[in-house]
């Protein structure tokens, strides 16, 4: 019974977090692409003096640049330098 | 007649659609599939597109569909009997609003996930999807008119609901900051919100200097007040002119600091308020004293009563809500049954309960009579028959009767503030949309489209002359809302029956709702638009006429080219569901 109880709140609570918990990830994306906008900036023209340090993430972000340019809208990858597809 | 009675009867019908009609159309026509990739498995990128439990994506559904259009709608077409209310809002809810919203679901799932003004493109082509932008904004428009005149109307006639709900707005930023700065929990700040605002509105209904009455500063209802105005239209013009100014940073905000929080504690207010009410008619056993049948109406219940009652029976709003968000975080596809169907149906039994309290509200059906001795009369008094009918549900569990009412109002209040909020916020999208669409740079702007929207939304609500003095355009209006919200609903369906005939399946299921609905709303519209606000019509109103014969023609032109396309005339271009690619 108790069980029970618990399991109904817990929906409850999972149904008033639902449309928060969107929310808080697409303001962590945007921090993200800003993110990558900070690592990557010497690629569209704005000089980066520590681009040759971030080039080492290279590997790590190529996923997530992958998904960036898909979520925006482009099929294949707008920068020459990054060729995730 | 017995109140549980019929309550019971309304919920098995309910229940049997359910049951029996929303298994046949899912199976039988949507051919929903468990192993179709839905597009929350598809694009899941942990934002917009995640799959989610059935159970909580019905709560979230349901939340942000329900309102107070239907308590007001079926509160005032109470006004032809309770059992015409009854039948078209049980018999609308099983065949018409729990397949449109189930049916725009559907169609969204199997479109990845877009909203159905994406697929009017797809399916209609451009011009389709511009019209219906224009349609979704008139309805927009005039919800904001609408509504603000309703929470005007409530805080004047309700002084002691001023201060609870004022108060919701600080604890609403409170919570938004615990929550999204602190990562707090959300249920319990949510609860202490909840209680210190019914604390404040027991605190308010028993001491005087709580209650914001600004008629009563004015001197009473003959005292007088700014620019000619008499106290209570000047209450009227500042009540709508504060509510306009907290739109503007409610929809400017972002949504987690004060949108949501007051959606968290709304929907503790959503189910305690069907809780008391169900318990209440359970413990007071009323009867229903209105009279079944209004034998001399001054105005015909054909084909009005299809558009007083608008949610509760079937709401374009819903196809907004279902194919926008929900779409995008279903689990399974046959998933779709259980949020669309059972989303409308929670809006069903939210208008049951309001045809229950105003029907048994009054001692005998000649006091009904009197209170609904005319259409007019219906439509300015019908919210605030629902607040003392509720209240009087609300007795049976003990709850004094000025303190009932008090939380009454608040509820209806924070539903309308909720629709809003949201509406002024859809509308600033819809402008940024159409600019964006026409290349009208500055509109693209957040604070020039809120400033528009904003601005005309309390124009409407200001200018027209309403039967109840300055002020009360929004009421006058009432009836075009419900045809636009009715319309974008036919249109939807209309979508959904080109889409299944695209597909060779039988789509009568949507079809029939669709030519009833749209013959109703376009015969009412042709009626009032040019035989009651034309120059020379009885209740002429040229601000209306123009507003009205604008979305007539939006909605005889949108008809004619889906009609056109329903033909075939149109080539078919990229409409296919991802079924063939999975």
């Amino acid at each position: 019974m108790l069980d029970r109880l618990k399991r109904i709140i817990e929906i409850y609570e999972e149904i008033l977090r639902m449309p928060h918990r969107t929310e808080i990830a697409r303001e962590l994306r945007e921090e993200d692409d800003i993110f990558l906008l900070l690592l990557y900036s010497e690629m569209i023209g704005i000089p980066n003096p520590v681009y040759y340090y971030t080039l080492e993430l290279y590997p790590y972000m190529i996923e997530k640049f992958h998904d960036w340019h898909l979520r925006m809208g482009m099929e294949k990858s707008p920068l020459s330098g990054i060729r995730c597809c | 007649m017995n109140a549980i009675l019929v309550a019971i009867i309304g919920m098995l019908i309910l229940a049997l659609g359910y049951r029996y009609y929303s298994k046949f159309v899912a199976e039988k026509i949507f051919r929903l599939d468990p192993n179709y990739v839905t597009p929350a498995h598809r694009y899941n990128d942990g934002v917009d597109y995640i799959p989610t439990n059935k159970l909580i994506l019905w709560g979230h559904h349901f939340t942000s569909v329900a309102g107070a259009a239907p308590i007001l709608g079926p509160a005032i077409a109470l006004y032809w009997g309770w059992l015409p209310a009854f039948l078209w809002v049980i018999l609308g809810t099983v065949f018409a609003a729990g397949v449109h919203d189930f049916g725009t679901l559907a169609i969204s799932v199997r479109n990845k996930g877009q909203s159905i003004g994406t697929i009017a493109e797809k399916l209609i082509g451009r011009r389709g999807k511009i019209l219906f932008l224009f349609i979704i904004l008139t309805l927009v428009l005039m919800v904001n008119a609408v509504f603000a005149w309703v929470i005007a109307n409530l805080f004047i006639s309700y002084p002691a609901s001023v201060f609870p709900v004022f108060i919701q707005i600080p604890l609403a930023i409170w919570i938004g900051f615990a929550v999204y700065k602190r990562k707090a929990k959300m249920l319990l700040p949510s609860l202490i919100a909840l209680g210190v605002m019914y604390l404040a509105a027991i605190f308010a209904a028993e001491y005087q200097f709580l209650q914001i009455d600004l008629v009563q500063y004015m001197g009473g209802e003959n005292g007088t007040g700014l620019f000619g105005l008499g106290a209570v239209g000047t209450a009227f013009m500042i009540w709508i002119i504060i509510l306009m100014i907290y739109v503007y940073f409610a929809s400017t905000l972002p949504v987690w600091m004060l949108l949501q929080p007051r959606d968290f504690i709304n929907s503790h207010q959503l189910v305690v308020g069907l809780g008391i009410l169900y318990l209440g008619l359970l413990f007071t056993n009323p009867t229903i004293t209105a009279p079944a049948t209004n034998a001399n109406p001054d105005t015909p219940w054909l084909p009005l009563l299809f558009i007083t009652i608008a949610c509760g029976a079937i709401s374009g709003f819903h196809g907004l809500v279902s194919s926008g968000t929900s779409a995008k975080q279903l689990n399974k596809e046959t998933d779709a049954r259980f949020v669309g169907y059972l989303g409308a149906v929670g809006e069903g039994i939210l208008a049951l309960i309001s045809i229950l309290a105003v029907a048994t509200l009054f001692h005998n059906a000649d006091a009904f009579k009197e209170a609904y001795s005319s259409f007019s009369a219906a439509n300015a008094g019908g919210l605030g028959n629902f607040v003392e009918g509720a209240s009087v549900l609300a007795g049976g569990l003990g709850i004094p009767a000025h303190i009932s009412v008090t939380i009454v109002s608040i509820i209806v209040v924070s539903f309308a503030a909720t629709t809003l909020d949201t509406a002024v916020r859809l509308m600033r999208y819809i402008i940024a949309e159409i600019g964006a669409e026409y290349n009208v740079q500055p509109l693209t702007k957040k604070h020039v489209a809120t400033s528009v929207a904003v601005l005309s939304s309390a124009a409407l609500a200001i200018l027209p002359e309403g039967p109840s003095g300055f002020g009360s355009g929004g009421y006058l209006i009432w009836p075009l809302f419900g045809t636009s919200n009715q319309l974008l609903a036919g249109i939807s369906l209309l979508l959904i029956s080109i889409w299944l005939k695209r597909k060779c399946i039988n789509y009568a299921v949507t079809l029939i709702p669709m030519i009833f609905v749209m013959f109703m709303t376009l015969y009412a519209m042709f009626q009032q638009v040019f035989f009651e606000w034309i120059w020379f019509g009885n209740e002429a109103n040229n601000l209306l006429f123009v507003l009205g014969s604008v979305i007539f023609v939006f909605a005889v032109w949108i008809t004619l080219t889906a009609i056109q396309v329903f033909r075939g005339k149109f080539e078919q271009e990229n409409v296919d569901d991802e079924r063939t690619d999975k």
